[in-house]
């Protein structure tokens, strides 16, 4: 097991409960882990895809507020949809996701995000998410 | 915990019945940490539930469940509309899931997902879905996707 980054305390409790972590960054966005365990699985020894959606949800929240930050932009964000590809089986190891934002407007967020397991370059499942970004 | 397949169960019961196979896959695994229960069934669709709970919520300042809840309910509710409409279980994986989430999910808001299986070819299964609070007519959620048969194919 990697040791968290200190930004798991900021996954929600969603992510806690299926023991997620940030280990650092991937391509200049955070990285996440999530151990393999019986509250992950879906059909034996396999992956539910709902778990491993929920890990690219919490992928892409993490790389849309890093982001931000990283501009300096105070907006606050809402998921409008999602489109997920499942490519590959997940099977019982820990699996990785990281999300790029693919465009940062001023109204919306373009994002994907890839969950992979061996190797990074065979996602096993990748999401295309769109969020509605606010300002006060 | 069963350590029946879904196969043997449906063999056992002449065909496959949504309501036994929750009893389980409700029970076991992710289905079972979410605690997905079974509310109805037609020819076509299946429709399960998740209560709301502190552990499930994707925004701490509003107690918003995590969006991938409802994914995870409509996945199983959409998986299970394919067997129920064939009236057997045949082994199959989500292809894809596209998910527009109208309002969020409220907290103390218990999250109710019906899916329909609306046509089946010799090896995709078409789906679509609505996830609700409790009255069909206010959605929370609008998904659909397709499965793909693995193993056997009809036909």
């Amino acid at each position: 097991m990697t040791t968290p980054d200190p930004r798991t305390e900021l996954l929600p409790p969603y992510a806690r409960a299926l023991d997620m972590i940030i280990t650092g960054l991937h391509n200049g966005a955070p990285l996440i882990e999530m151990p393999f365990a019986n509250k992950v699985q879906g059909r034996p020894g396999f992956l539910h895809g709902g778990a491993i959606s929920g890990l690219l949800e919490m992928a892409a929240v993490a790389a849309i507020q890093h982001a931000l930050h990283e501009r300096g932009d105070e907006a606050t964000f809402k998921q409008v949809n999602v489109t997920i590809d499942f490519m590959r089986g997940g099977t019982p190891q820990t699996t990785y996701a990281v999300g790029e934002v693919t465009r940062l407007g001023r109204t919306m967020a373009n994002v994907e995000a890839r969950a992979w397991q061996d190797d990074p370059a065979k996602p096993i499942t990748i999401a295309y998410l769109h969020y509605l970004l606010k300002r006060v | 915990m069963s350590t029946k397949t879904i196969a043997e169960l449906a063999a056992e019961h002449g065909g496959f019945d949504p309501r036994i196979a929750i009893s389980f896959m409700g029970k076991a695994g992710h289905g079972g940490f979410l605690g997905m229960d079974y509310v109805g069934h037609g020819e076509d669709w299946v429709e399960l539930s998740i209560d709301w709970r502190e552990d499930l919520v994707g925004d701490p300042n509003t107690g918003v469940l995590a969006s991938a809840v409802v994914i995870s309910l409509m996945d199983n509710a959409t998986s299970m509309s394919i067997w129920t409409k064939l009236q057997e279980f045949r082994p199959q994986v989500t292809m894809d899931l596209r998910v527009d989430y109208l309002r969020p999910s409220p907290k103390g808001a218990k999250v109710y997902g019906r899916g329909y299986c609306y046509h089946l070819s010799h090896s995709i299964g078409f789906v679509r879905g609505i996830a609700h609070n409790g009255n069909l007519d206010e959605p929370l959620a609008h998904v659909s996707g397709t499965f793909i048969r693995v193993g056997d194919r009809l036909g």
